[in-house]
């Protein structure tokens, strides 16, 4: 009986610690969910928040950062969705999520170099204590969050997922995914692929 | 009658060109694999499936790794003295490397040879992650390092790092 009520509370213990770790993943964000709003120190000095794109339709945000081969794989196609689809009223915001300290070449002055190097033309936000990705739930770079404005003016989570079906060479990409999902909220209907996949770099935690 | 061997005659055409196209594609296939200068086979998903659902009575340790991939390659040690310890003992270790393709002669073979890696290493070639990431486990998101533990009884998907210890941990889940 003894032994019995050990197992049993060693049980409950194991069931509370392995939730405890998985704490992240459970809180995140999940489509249809309302995004709060965050602040983060831009490439430029100055601090950017969700609130500054009440004008906006929504936005594509974009966990990415400099040293991760997929995320320089991507570059050029972030840069070329936000010049397509700022002036459609989706910006793209793009976050680097990893722990410098951890991981090489992420640190904010690489971030300016890289950004101005590939001409970024939107905002490089650093998650200074990473406090902003685990609440999107994001786990690796890249990692695409795409935001739409509901009739109540609240920024509402509306795909999750990659930015198309061909990292590796972009002449090749025959599903477009973060594009479709945007041209079917510009129709007023919600993108009909709202969740994909694809390989990316872990985002690098700090220890 | 003219017109019908005419048109006897282009659909015999038509149908050998379409039974020749797949000949073709498998050929340049199997020719990937047989790189005289690469030690690694290189498979689609399709391809790699049967190593990832085999039933022979072995316990496998798949692990999803990169040489691009710095996490990945800081716990390489835990998969290889995994390897070394249990090689004898019904468990296998395979190494699925995401490295491009471009990086197989230059970057993945050299670091094989360099390290004198003992685990198989199978690179997966095959540009549908959406697909086969969902196939390999519902669970994963698609971040590196990944693995996946099987045997014929039981099946556990891990995203995360791993040291020899936690590794083991897991490990005795399937062979005791």
């Amino acid at each position: 009986m003894k032994t019995l009520k050990i197992g049993s509370l060693l049980t409950v213990f194991a069931l509370l610690t392995a939730f405890t770790l998985r704490t992240t993943t459970v809180a995140s964000y999940k489509i249809g969910d309302t995004v709060a709003n965050f602040t983060l120190k831009n490439i430029d000095g100055k601090m950017v928040s969700l609130t500054d794109y009440a004008n906006k339709k929504g936005a594509i945000v974009v966990f990415t950062c400099n040293h991760c081969p997929y995320s320089k794989m991507y570059e050029d196609r972030i840069i070329a969705l936000d010049k397509k689809f700022k002036k459609l009223g989706y910006p793209v915001i793009a976050i680097n999520p990893n722990d410098p300290a951890v991981s090489n070449g992420d640190d904010f002055e690489s971030m300016k170099e890289r950004a101005s190097d590939k001409g970024f033309t939107f905002p490089y936000l650093f998650d200074e204590g990473q406090k902003v990705y685990p609440k999107f739930g994001a786990t690796r770079t890249p990692h695409v969050f795409i935001l739409n404005k509901n009739k109540k003016k609240d920024f509402v989570l509306s795909y999750i997922g990659a930015i198309d079906d061909n990292a590796r060479d972009a002449a090749s990409v025959k599903k477009r995914y973060v594009e479709s999902a945007i041209y079917d909220l510009l129709e007023n209907s919600q993108p009909r692929v709202k969740e994909t996949k694809a390989i990316g770099c872990s985002i690098k935690v700090a220890k | 009658m003219i017109n019908r061997l005419i048109y006897s005659a282009l659909i015999l055409l038509f149908c050998v060109s379409c039974a020749g196209k797949p000949e073709k594609k498998e050929q340049v296939e199997i020719a990937k694999i047989s790189m005289p200068d690469s030690a690694v086979k290189v498979l689609n998903y399709e391809q790699l499936k049967p190593y990832l659902v085999k039933d022979d009575g072995k316990t496998y340790v798949v692990n999803f790794w990169a040489t691009w991939c710095k996490p990945c390659v800081e716990e390489l040690p835990a998969f290889e003295k995994l390897h070394a310890n249990f090689k004898n003992k019904n468990v296998e270790v395979l190494l699925v490397s995401l490295d491009f393709p471009k990086q197989i002669k230059d970057e993945l073979i050299p670091f094989i040879d360099k390290r004198n890696l003992a685990p198989e290493v199978i690179v997966l070639d095959d540009p549908d992650q959406n697909k086969w990431i969902n196939a390999i486990d519902k669970s994963w998101s698609g971040s590196i390092p990944a693995t996946l533990v099987y045997n014929k009884n039981k099946r556990m998907f891990f995203e995360q790092s791993f040291e020899y210890e936690s590794l083991i941990q897991e490990l005795n889940k399937f062979i005791n």
